[in-house]
Parts: structure tokens; sequence; C-alpha cells
């Protein structure tokens, strides 16, 4: 793996159109020397292009083990790869459960020999999810996989007992309790946002009381133990103010928001279109102007994709009989740039922020040799990824790389679209095409 | 087609006193006084035929047939003194007896109104302005058929143009008009239309 | 209109159409012979995933009335968790060449799925879907509404009129209540205003934004506001308290004592409604709970008769829907 690529006239974080050489994992050379430098180095015209920090997700459903007619790692890390992201965070339901060493190594030998991007398994943080009993949190923490954010997502952590004991035994080993914060029996049987729209067609609210109840406990918790929280895929206007102000008391509380929580509203449940069924549920308009306002401002750390792949089967159905979720790999970075560039909310040094460096630094995988969400420079890890800001495109379901259909976006115009992108100097996407990848060595 | 109409509001009707020219409305085939004349003259034949107006009900097929029967009701009555008008007339409706509903927007269906006597063992006279296909009058004597069993069913129009497409014929016509396909027979009764008339438009003529 | 899925999508002419059109359809079933050869060689299938013998047979017989034939497919015990099943029979039926399928699903939107899925190419008539909609009952409760209050004697049915001026209080179970959705809806449309009664653990959040009003207290709407009609509607047992079985194990009233107190219909509170007043209920009714055997059994009660106007408001529902030309799917 010698070959050295050049990326000519690239703007890193959309300043100064610049080029950068990457050679042996590693950006060896930035501006006048990296031409000078190139040597036979495949040159990639960057011209016109933004050039971001590999992207980091630190909320992706894989799938596998147990559901891999959904997704498998290797489809899902290479969806990722073209969504420009070079390191995911795998969720822990799987089946079985991420909530052991073995489940954990095998989830992270998977992504290492797929190759397309760099896969940190999440480890659970009740044993099967069942909200009852401490996972082995230490074992999966000193195992291969080196786990230091935990969630038992798609469940919450209910029982403030349980909550208040991971908080404190994570601390041991620096890791993040991730929590999908849902008030289990405020939202029995639940199907969407509960507000006009669910009154109107019938379908049982999700209120957002739900979500922010135990946002608001969990914040004192962690200041009550002096530990590290993360609030998984916020998507109301109520749990902003909590965190601003759990915030503003110096509470160690991160927050994520998915894309499409920055742009999708309950409105659409009216289609019936199972499509636009998610936990937590699209919330309303004033809601999606609060959490683009919570992410400029700093309230809201990070968009992490919540990338939730389902078979045809359980979305081709009554809306209550379908599945949670939708996939947001390929699509995050647009709906980001639609979202939140074109409308003045965010520069391209703060969507390096909230997509790359903070993600990495609440994963714990900013430093040391496989480093994510470093800056662009000489001697970093060359983790890059390329975007085409001026580009527009119309997504097209089938025309996606993830194993599964369940885009909420199909047949809508996106702007921006990731040209390339680097994982330790090898390219995984060029021309906006997978690279196949090489079979791993063993 | 003018046959059997059974929607009052669906057919264009020109406005009354508008002197338009005689080329858009078409040519007038029947005056108002000819209209009185020939119901006048049905009228008789109705009462000769049955030899009186014992067990006589006129049924009009909406909408233009039952301004129709309702006058011919009355012309009948001042021959035969004895005979009540009102209680001689009713109204058919043949939307839900028709075969052609699946090529056509959907008909509103009219009223079906039969005198209190019943159409049991009657001498039943449909009524219809125009007699086109024969189609409504099939219709109508299904409709009929669900209502009861006349002694006999008669037919009066006060037009026929021909183009049977059924073997139906009229028992009483008031005036045969020789068509072609392609025209169109207006008929205007001064209860819906606000003036008596009737035409004939299109055509190649 | 190419299916019928919601109240809310009919306008006032439309609605009233079907009122006329369903009046004409009534009086041909006072004949001797009631089948007419409207719907002959149309096939329409009642798609029952949930039990509702009233509502099944109601159609059954307005389809048979107009000499449709009708299949009954009855789901229910089929797996609902898997959704494929819906697809797979649309499919079925469609094989069989449903010209309409009445459908009635314990999901909300499950017919909306079925018109817009392009799984059947029929006519979609939603027969009662979850807590959603449920909008040939509105529309024979409208039917029945025009009969008794706008009628007279040369217009008995009230044919052409709307609801205009009508105040009609809906009283019970409001958040599970397809009915209620359905009236609410249409009886606006139609110019009536409505006030649903309820606890407030019953009304949905978000209904404050409905065309109705809403208020905790029945005596008082009954006294202060004199409706021209009051609907009950049916208490769920599965909704109340004690038992601890219900949604979330917790009951929506304390029991079953205490709403019949405050929200149920008897004899006191039907001599509190004006003279000319009607006691309407969907059926079927919860006797002793949340209405009084005098109340139900009284003169002002027009409950059966609501049964024989749902004949033929189906009618006039099926025939406005198949008896046209074979419409083109966009």
């Amino acid at each position: 793996m010698s070959a050295t690529y050049l990326l000519r006239g690239a703007a890193p974080l959309g300043g100064d159109p610049t080029d950068l050489l990457l050679a042996d994992g590693r950006i060896v050379a930035v501006g006048a020397d990296a031409a000078r430098d190139a040597g036979d180095a495949e040159v990639v015209d960057a011209a016109g292009l933004v050039a971001l920090p590999g992207l980091v997700d630190l909320h992706t459903h894989l799938r596998e083990p147990g559901r891999e007619d959904a997704e498998t790692v290797a489809s899902g890390t290479r969806a990722a790869a073209l969504g420009g992201f070079t390191a995911v965070h795998a969720m822990a339901n799987t089946s079985p459960v991420a909530d052991t060493a073995g489940v954990v190594e095998q989830v992270w030998r998977l992504g290492r020999d797929a190759g397309w991007a760099d896969v940190l398994p999440v480890g659970a943080v009740s044993v099967g999810l069942a909200g009852e009993q401490l996972a082995e949190l230490g074992a999966m923490a000193h195992s291969a996989a080196r786990v230091r954010v935990f969630s038992d997502d798609g469940k919450c952590v209910h029982d403030p007992v349980l909550m208040r004991r991971a908080l404190e035994y994570v601390k041991a080993f620096d890791g993040v309790i991730a929590q999908h914060a849902q008030e289990p029996r405020l939202t029995v049987g639940a199907q969407m946002h509960e507000g006009v729209v669910s009154a109107d067609v019938g379908l049982a609210g999700w209120p957002a009381v739900a979500e922010e109840a135990i946002i608001a406990r969990d914040v004192l918790l962690a200041e009550h133990v002096g530990s590290r929280l993360h609030v998984c895929h916020l998507s109301t206007a109520g749990s902003v103010e909590i965190l601003r102000w759990a915030k503003s008391r110096g509470i160690d509380v991160t927050a994520e928001v998915t894309p499409h929580h920055l742009l999708l509203t309950d409105e659409l449940a009216r289609t019936y279109d199972p499509l636009y069924k998610v936990n937590p549920p699209l919330r309303t308009d004033a809601d999606v102007m609060a959490v683009r306002a919570g992410l400029a401002d700093g309230t809201i750390d990070i968009v992490a994709t919540d990338h939730a792949p389902h078979t045809r089967e359980d979305k081709d159905c009554e809306w209550a009989a379908a599945a949670f979720g939708m996939t947001g790999l390929e699509t995050a970075l647009s709906v980001v740039q639609t979202t939140m560039v074109d409308t003045g909310l965010l520069g391209w040094a703060d969507v390096a922020r909230v997509l790359s460096t903070a993600p990495a630094r609440i994963g714990r995988i900013d430093t040391g040799e496989r480093a994510h969400g470093r800056p662009l420079a000489v001697g970093e890890p060359a983790n890059v990824t390329l975007i085409d800001p001026a580009a527009r495109w119309t997504v097209d379901p089938a025309a996606l790389a993830s194993a599964s259909r369940n885009t909420p976006y199909g047949g809508r115009e996106l702007g921006g679209r990731v040209v390339a992108t680097f994982l330790r100097g090898r390219p995984t996407v060029l021309d906006a095409v997978a690279v196949p990848q090489p079979a791993p060595a063993r | 087609m003018p046959s059997g109409p059974a929607v009052p509001t669906d057919r264009p009707t020109d406005r009354p006193g508008d002197a338009a020219d005689d080329a858009a409305r078409g040519a007038e085939v029947l005056t108002a006084p000819e209209i009185g004349r020939a119901l006048t003259r049905i009228a008789h034949e109705v009462l000769e035929r049955n030899k009186g107006g014992t067990g006589l009900v006129l049924l009009g097929i909406p909408t233009r047939g039952l301004p129709l029967a309702r006058r011919l009701a009355a012309k009948i009555a001042e021959v035969e003194p004895g005979l009540d008008a009102a209680a001689l007339v009713g109204s058919l409706d043949v939307t839900m007896y028709r075969d052609d509903l699946h090529r056509h927007p959907t008909r509103t269906i009219g009223a079906t109104d039969v005198p209190p006597g019943g159409v049991d063992d009657r001498t039943v006279v449909l009524v219809d302005d125009v007699l086109f296909s024969g189609r409504t009058i099939r219709a109508a004597l299904d409709a009929i058929n669900d209502l009861g069993r006349p002694r006999v069913v008669q037919l009066a129009v006060l037009v026929d143009r021909g183009h049977r497409e059924l073997p139906i014929r009229a028992d009483y016509v008031g005036k045969n008009l020789p068509t072609s396909l392609t025209e169109q027979v207006r008929v205007r009764l001064a209860e819906i239309d606000g003036e008596d008339s009737v035409r004939i438009a299109g055509g190649d003529r | 209109m190419r299916h019928l899925l919601s109240a809310a999508d009919l306008d006032r002419a439309t609605a009233v159409h079907l009122l006329d059109t369903a009046s004409q359809m009534a009086a041909t079933q006072a004949r001797e012979i009631k089948k007419l050869p409207t719907l002959r060689g149309r096939t329409v299938v009642n798609l029952f995933f949930e039990d509702s013998t009233r509502t099944r047979i109601s159609f059954e017989a307005a389809a048979k009335r107009l000499s449709a034939d009708v299949i009954n497919f009855s789901a229910k015990g089929s797996s609902v968790s898997k959704g494929e099943s819906l697809k797979d029979t649309a499919l079925t039926l469609q094989a069989m060449g449903a010209d309409a399928v009445v459908v009635r699903h314990q999901a909300s939107g499950a017919p909306h799925r079925l018109a817009h899925s392009g799984w059947v190419d029929g006519a979609v008539v939603n027969a009662g879907d979850g807590t959603h909609q449920h909008p040939t009952q509105a529309l024979l409760d409208a039917f029945t509404l025009r009969r008794h209050l706008r009628g007279d004697a040369d217009n008995p049915d009230g044919v052409g009129l709307d609801l205009t001026g009508l105040h009609v209080a809906i009283v019970g179970d409001v958040l599970h209540s397809r009915v209620a959705r359905s009236n609410v809806n249409l009886l606006h449309t139609l110019g009536a205003e409505v006030t649903l009664v309820a606890p407030p653990t019953l009304v949905p959040v978000g209904a404050e934004s409905w065309t109705s009003r809403t208020s905790y207290h029945l005596d008082q709407v009954l006294a202060d506001q004199q409706p021209d009609a009051i609907m009950m509607l049916r208490v769920q047992r599965e909704r109340m308290g004690g038992d601890g079985t219900g949604a979330g194990r917790t009951g929506f009233f304390p029991s079953p004592l205490e709403y019949t107190r405050a929200y149920g219909l008897d004899a006191r509170r039907l001599a509190l409604l004006p003279e000319h007043a009607i006691v309407m209920h969907p059926g079927p009714m919860n006797r002793g709970l949340e209405i009084s055997a005098d109340a139900a059994d009284s003169p002002r009660a027009v409950i059966v008769e609501q049964v024989a106007n749902g004949v033929a408001v189906r009618m006039a529902v099926l025939y406005l829907l198949l008896a046209k030309e074979k419409e083109t799917t966009p």
C-alpha cells in the first residue's frame, strides 16, 4: 500500500484551495510542498471541492450479526464510505446483542476485514438490552475492540439505579453512556409524534415529554456522579432547552441530532408511508428549527446518522406493523449541507466539528495510530473526505449502496455530494464511486 | 345523448331571450304552439286507444319526461272531467337500471314517485321527450317490473329521432324527426328551461 | 371520488350529493323488490381484518341490493405483526378482479396504504381503520341528523340541504374513536357545530386544532348549549381502570361507576335536552355504562334507524364509486 495521492486544489474546511499529499497513511505535505514532493503520486483534481477530515458516525446500525438480510458490516461500511465516513460506531442491538467481549470483537473484525471504514462497536449497557443487569462493560472496554461507547439504543436505560451504576462504572475506562431517551411507560404502542398530526391520523402518540423527562433525569444523574453522558438522537425543542441548561451548569453531557430530525417533520405521517416511521419520531416544524439552532450554537455537539436499515417486508406494510428507522449514511452530509450550510447556520469548519472532530472525541478515537477527527495537517492520519458543495443530486433509493432501501429522501433533491473518501491514505471512494477494497491480509 | 336525461344541470342550456344566432342554437323544428298541439293530439289518442281514462297512469322519465307527463295528464283531464290530473302522474327514474353506467361520469339519481294506486293492473304510459336508441325505455321497462305488474305498458314521446338499437317503438309520437347521428336534438320546456322549443343542432349541414 | 378513505376528504357539495343519493337509495328500500340491477357484474370484496359483523353485513346488504357480486374475506387471526399479509391479501384481491375493496383494519391508515400503494386498482372504501376514520358511519349519522332535524313534510329527507345551524354533542371516548374523528370532519363540512364531551384523559393531544369545541362537563353542555342531537360513543372495556390489563396498564378513568355518573346518558340528562333533540349511538351499546336503558329505548333514540340508514348510505357510496367509467390510476 505504497500508493500516494496528491489532492490538488482542495479547500480544507472550505478555506483557501491548496494541495494535500497523502502517503503511507498520513498527510505528508500541505501546500507548495505537496506538489513539489508529489513525485509519481496519483493526482486527484480537487478544484472546487471542500476537504474535511474523514467523517465519524457515532450512531450506526450495521445489523450484523443477526439481520444480514437488512445490512452487513461490509454493505453498511461501504455505504458509510460513500457518505464520506471513515469511522462508524456500530450499535449493540444485534442478534446476539453486543453485550460481551466476544460479540464486539466479532463486529470489530468484520469491519477490519471489509476495510471500508473503521468499525467501532458500541457495547450494550445491560445484558440483552433488558435493562436489568449491567453487561460486562469492562471486558468489552479491554477487548480488541476497545469499546468506549455503551448504549442500549433502541431501548432506554429507564431504571434510574441501573443508569446511575452504568454512568459510574464506565468512569474507570473513560467510557460514555449513550442514552436512547424514551420513557417507556409514556410511549406504550407509540407510533409517531404526539400532537396535531397524530390526533388527525389516529396513530398513537409519542410525546416529547417522554424524551425530555429522561434527558432531564440523566443530566442530573451525570452531574451527581460526575460522569460523562451522551444523548442519542435528540429531537425536541424542549430537549435542546434542557441540554442548554445542563451545559450552562457545567455538566459533562454531549448530544447528537440526526439528519432526518434536521429536515423532516411529522406532517409526513399523513402519507401513512412507513418510510417516515422512526424512533424518536419526526417532530414538528418548531422542533426542527430548535434542533437546527441548537446545533448551530453548540448546544448539540454532533450530527449522527442513526442509520437504521430495514428489509422491504418490514416497511412494505401498514404503518403500525412497520419497523422504526431509516437509512442515512449516504445522505447525511448532503442533508447537513442543505439544512445547515446552505442556510448559513454553519460553516465548513463547523461541519468538520459536528461530523468528525467532536464525534471522534466523544468516542475517544481521536488519539493514536488509528485516530479520527484530526486536523488536516502534516503528520496526521490521512483520513480525508472531499465534497463537491455545488453538486445537486436526486436521491434514488435503488442506487444507494446500503443493502436496504428505506431512505426517506427518495426523489428528493439534495445539495452537496461526497466525491472521494480516504481512509489512512487509501481511497475508499473516488469520483463518487466506491473503490473495491483489497482482501484482508491474514 | 338527449334521450332520457337524468341530470338536469349537466346540459348546456341557452339563455332564454338571448337573440343568439340560429346557427348556434340550431334550427327550430317544433315551436311552442306545435308542441301544445302535439300533446293535445296524443292525449286524445291515449283516451281513444284505451277506451277512456280508467286505470291510467302516466310515468314521466326525469328530467323532461316528467313535465311532459304532467301536461299530458292535464289535457287528458280536460277531455275526461272525472279524472284528477295530479293523481294520474308519477315519475320513474331509470338511472339505476341503465346498461351504460360505466361509460359516463356518475349520474345523479332522480326520484321515483308512483301515484297512490301503484302500477299493478294499470295502464301505464311512459312519457319521455326524445326516443333515440331505446335503451332508456328498456331500462324503464325493467324499473317498472320492480314496481309491480301493469296490465299494459305504452310509450309516448314528443320526438322520435330514429336510430333504434333495440326492438322498441313508441305508441304515441309528437313528431317523427329524421336525424343524422352527429346531430343533437334539443328539447326545451318552459318548466325547466323557461321556453318551449325543439331544435336540431350540429351535424354536417 | 375514486376512493372513500376519510370524511375529511369530502367537500360540502360531494357530501350533500352523497346524502341525496342515499335518500333515493333509501326510497328503493321501502319497495317490495329491494334489489336493483345497477352494479350487476361488479365485484365488491369485504376485507375485514377486525371483527365487525354489523358493518360487514351492512356493506354486504348494500352491495347485494345493487346486484354486485360480494366476496367476504375475513382475515382476522392472520398475522398483523408481519404486515406482508396486507400486501399479499391485496394482490390476491387484485388477481380476483375486485372492483371495490371495503376494508376494515385495526391499523390506522391501512386503507390509505391499500389505495396508494399500487397493490390494487379498485376503489377502496374505508370501513373503519384503527383510531383514524370510519367515513360511512359519519355519513349515516349525517343522513340521520338531516332527516330528523332538517326534513319537513314536503322534503322528509331534507334533500339538497346541509346541517347548517345544528349543534351536535359527541360524548365519550374521543381519543380512541374513529367515529368521533369522522363526524368532527363531516358535520363541520356540512355546517354543524360539534362539541366533544369527554374526560380529559380521553381527549387526544392535538384535538385543540380540530374544528370542534371540547368540554369536560356533560351536564353543563346539555343545559347551556341545548344540543339538537347527542351522540354517545362506545366505551371499550379495556380502557377502564381497575383490572390492570388496559393500554399502559393504567385506566383512563377510575371506574365504570364514576364514568357513568359524569358522562353517561340517563333519564335525567335526557330530560335536559330540548324537545326535538335526538339520541344517537354507533353501536354496539354498553347499556348501563355510557347509555341507560331509559335513554337507549326512548322514542328520541334513533339508534335502530341509524342501522337502516347505514345500508342506504353504503349503497350510495358504492354506486358513486362504481357506477362510472373506470378511472386509470395516474
